[in-house]
């Protein structure tokens, strides 16, 4: 096929539990809008520009330019890797060497492969729909191959699309999860540098077309601010159709860099108390984590 | 140390029940005599490790798995055992219970109990759902408290009826380790629903396995089958005499290349194998006098119907030292195609070699293959055809690496599929994955739910070690927490002593 798009993929999940109904395959895309500071992939943010920094971390000399530096591309030997992730860390734009490009033509292969296994396909982030025309060329093209159809297409999501974004989107879409930061705009503007009425704005579009699956929010102790605004956040989520989930999630270290090192992770007790006070005012379909780490 | 010095420790033991204690005097007791006779060929090979007898003992008095017709001894009594035809599902569970005393197999408990729907279907008369759930919860609670030992296995499904549906209940809600279980699934027969309850089960309790019955159905004959122990696959009315086994690792570390591998060692010690599986039968068949018991005069087993099993195990390591692969890595077996179109090789070879060897004792005048689960004297080597332990990759790969390799074992496969906690939270995704296993060729579906190092978190997986040393201190009371909770899931760790068993533990270690 000419021309056809591609995507920047950074990691794909044959098998996952959590991003949505049944078993799904999991796309996760290269690139985020938003730079939260209590962001637990921090490496899916960037987008490589193939300066070349990492290339001496390497321990297993697993990348290489294919040019001489500045004007060639950075090549990701998957046989040689040894997942140290070292990399990562050489990275100055959070941005990982370790994504491969991906026409929806081999994505396809990818789920036809894996199809006896899964209920749907998930597109997941960094922010998947930066890349919003491939996704939209993928879950068409899903949806129109007789042998996938029945697979479900969700997307994972900031909530920072615009209107005209969702609408390219909607006629392939089955559900999308989105991520609540925080309740005040100021709060949200702090944590992840953007404002949040987007974020409103597409919970409730996707809640009006009844393709809302899922309300996520991070609970932060004494940083986001779900517990102090509880009143006005159950009034909000009581408002949306009763079949949508809302998933609390716990902040934790592993992958944080920066200031939120330093901040409080969520115990099983804070999560407890927050669903406590979601439940008496009126929330019933509260998803907790199975762990805390 | 003397003979006695063992008697007395064993004896002595504060950790053995005295039940425990009798069984392993009398294994001392067997292996005081003779070995039956075989070339020194054969002894070396068994004392250098390379076949192994499965301890099952120097005289072979009893069959290794018996899988008696139970169906044929509701419906006609039994002389021996002065009982009549059973007429209510009282008198099925009761005359069962009897039976299960006098069904011998390698760890003197019976190591199949039936396929229990179908057996107590006709006797459930006008029953309803509460007195039958009443009934079968005190016979599963009879069976783990008198029979203790997790390889004795009951068979239900793949069709649909109340006693499938009440085992299932019953046995989510009382997590027992006995019995072990199995339920057969069948695309034509099974409703979505019922494989869904199955699939529920196991992220409740890790129990049951799931069976491709059409599968297994297509490998014996109209007479049937059944799963017994852990996952071996056997004729009904008939059984195992033996069982022996290869070890696959040191085959190929005495090999000089591959090539050698599949022309000498391996056909070399596969005879090897033939000589002990003929010697020991022989004994069982023509020595021991066990084919005269009421079980065939009563016609509830045929000595036609019991072939050896021919194991292998260790693939994973033969692979890897036939490839050079010296540390885990992406072209180890089970991650590298390379890899694993080896080990499809190697199962194909020994296919042949069982298929066209004949033996005196057999199903069909044949031995039967059989991936080998493991025992807990096995020191790096991994069970069967299975992946080693710590280096699985997601469970979809891990199907798809393996499923090749079922189509040869027609005596029995398994791999065990560990999928983190989360899905509990998602029964639907096991149920899946357990669809998509089966629709690949698995004969069998196993999944251990665990609270295990593996967590998977906002979509990545992760380890709880990596987190606990970034973490220090404060992490170890949730891996603590979490630990028991897999105990407490599996039922393993607490109830160890209770089901010692000869197959687990095979001789006595002091």
């Amino acid at each position: 096929m000419k021309n056809e798009r591609s995507a920047t993929v950074s990691k794909i999940l044959n098998f996952s539990c959590v991003d949505g109904p049944g078993n799904r395959l999991v796309i996760f895309l290269q690139g985020c809008n938003f730079d939260c500071k209590s962001c637990h992939n921090p490496h899916t943010i960037g987008q490589c520009d193939s300066c070349g920094l990492c290339i001496p971390s390497c321990p297993a000399q697993a990348l290489s330019l294919s040019e001489p530096y500045g004007s060639g591309v950075i090549h990701w030997d998957t046989d040689l890797c040894i997942k140290c992730d070292a990399c990562l860390e050489a990275c100055p734009k959070q941005a990982s060497p370790k994504t491969r490009q991906y026409t929806v033509t081999q994505l396809l292969a990818v789920i036809r492969k894996n199809s006896p296994f899964i209920t749907g396909v998930t597109v997941s982030g960094g922010e998947a729909s930066l890349q919003l025309m491939f996704i939209v060329d993928l879950f068409s093209a899903l949806k129109s191959s007789p042998d996938l159809q029945h697979l479900s297409c969700m997307l994972d999501t900031n909530g920072s699309l615009s209107e005209s974004g969702w609408h390219k989107l909607l006629p392939y879409l089955d559900g999308a999860m989105v991520d609540l930061k925080a309740w005040q705009t100021e709060t949200h503007k702090w944590l992840t540098g953007r404002d949040n009425h987007r974020v409103f704005r597409s919970i409730e579009l996707l809640a009006s077309r009844g393709k809302l699956y899922e309300v996520r929010l991070l609970h932060i102790p004494g940083k986001s601010d779900f517990d102090s605004e509880i009143t006005a956040l159950a009034g909000y989520l009581q408002r949306l159709p009763s079949s949508t989930k809302i998933r609390l999630n716990a902040f934790r270290h592993h992958g944080v860099k920066g200031e939120a090192l330093e901040w409080q992770t969520c115990s099983e007790a804070d999560m407890t108390a927050l669903a406590e006070g979601l439940t008496k005012l009126g929330i019933t379909s509260l998803v907790l984590p199975s762990a805390y780490l | 140390m003397t003979s006695q010095d063992t008697f007395s420790r064993i004896v002595t033991d504060t950790s053995l029940t005295p039940k425990q204690k009798s069984n392993y005097l009398a294994l001392e007791a067997e292996a005081s005599l003779p070995y039956p006779q075989v070339s020194s060929a054969v002894r070396q090979a068994m004392d250098s490790g390379i076949i192994c007898d499965m301890f099952e003992g120097h005289a072979p008095f009893k069959p290794r798995y018996v899988l008696p017709d139970y169906a044929k001894y509701l419906a006609q009594g039994s002389k021996y055992l002065e009982l009549e035809p059973a007429r209510n599902l009282d008198e099925a569970i009761n005359a069962l219970t009897i039976i299960y005393h006098h069904v011998p197999s390698v760890t003197n408990i019976p190591v199949y109990l039936g396929q229990l729907d179908e057996l107590l279907m006709p006797y459930v008369a006008k029953l309803d759902d509460e007195t039958i759930y009443n009934k079968l919860r005190l016979f599963w609670i009879m069976l783990d408290r008198t029979l203790p030992d997790a390889f004795m296995h009951v068979n239900i499904g793949p069709s649909d009826n109340i006693i499938c549906r009440t085992i299932l209940r019953v046995d989510a809600e009382l997590k027992q380790v006995a019995p072990n279980l199995t339920f057969m699934y069948d695309p034509d027969t099974t409703p979505d629903k019922l494989l869904q309850q199955a699939t529920d089960n196991i992220c409740e309790c890790s129990k049951p396995h799931i069976a491709n019955y059409p599968i297994h159905a297509q490998t014996f004959d109209d007479s049937g089958f059944g799963i017994v122990s852990c996952y071996n696959s056997l004729p009904l009315t008939g059984g195992a005499n033996t069982l022996v086994r290869l070890n696959l690792k040191q085959v190929a570390m005495l090999a000089i290349d591959t090539q050698d591998f599949f022309s000498n060692t391996l056909p070399y010690y596969s005879q090897l194998m033939y000589e002990l599986i003929q010697a020991r039968s022989r004994y069982l068949h023509e020595e021991s006098h066990f084919f005269t018991s009421f079980l065939v005069e009563e016609g509830l087993i045929l000595e036609t119907r019991f072939a050896p099993m021919f194991g292998i195990y260790g693939m994973a390591e033969a692979v890897n030292c036939l490839l050079g692969e010296t540390k885990a890595s992406s072209k180890s077996y089970g991650h590298c195609e390379t890899a694993n179109e080896l080990g499809y090789r190697i199962s194909a070879a020994l296919d042949k070699i069982v298929k066209s060897t004949p033996v005196t004792y057999g199903y069909r005048g044949r031995a039967l293959l059989h991936a080998q689960g493991g025992i807990s004297l096995d020191k790096d080597v991994t069970p069967g055809v299975r992946i080693p332990y710590g280096t699985e990759p997601d469970p979809v790969t891990h199907i798809q690496a393996l499923a090749e390799h079922h189509q040869y074992y027609s005596s029995g496969i398994s791999e065990i599929l560990t999928i983190d906690e989360t899905v509990k939270s998602n029964p639907q995704a096991m149920y899946q994955l357990c669809k998509g296993a089966l629709s690949l060729g698995l004969r069998e579906f196993t999944a251990n739910v665990a609270s295990n190092d593996l967590v998977r978190v906002t979509g990545y997986m992760i380890k709880l070690s990596d987190i606990a040393a970034f973490k220090q201190g404060g992490s170890r009371t949730n891996t603590t927490g979490l630990g028991a909770e897999a105990a407490a899931n599996t039922g393993i760790l607490d109830r160890k002593p209770r089901v010692t068993s000869h197959e687990q533990a095979p001789c006595y270690e002091s």
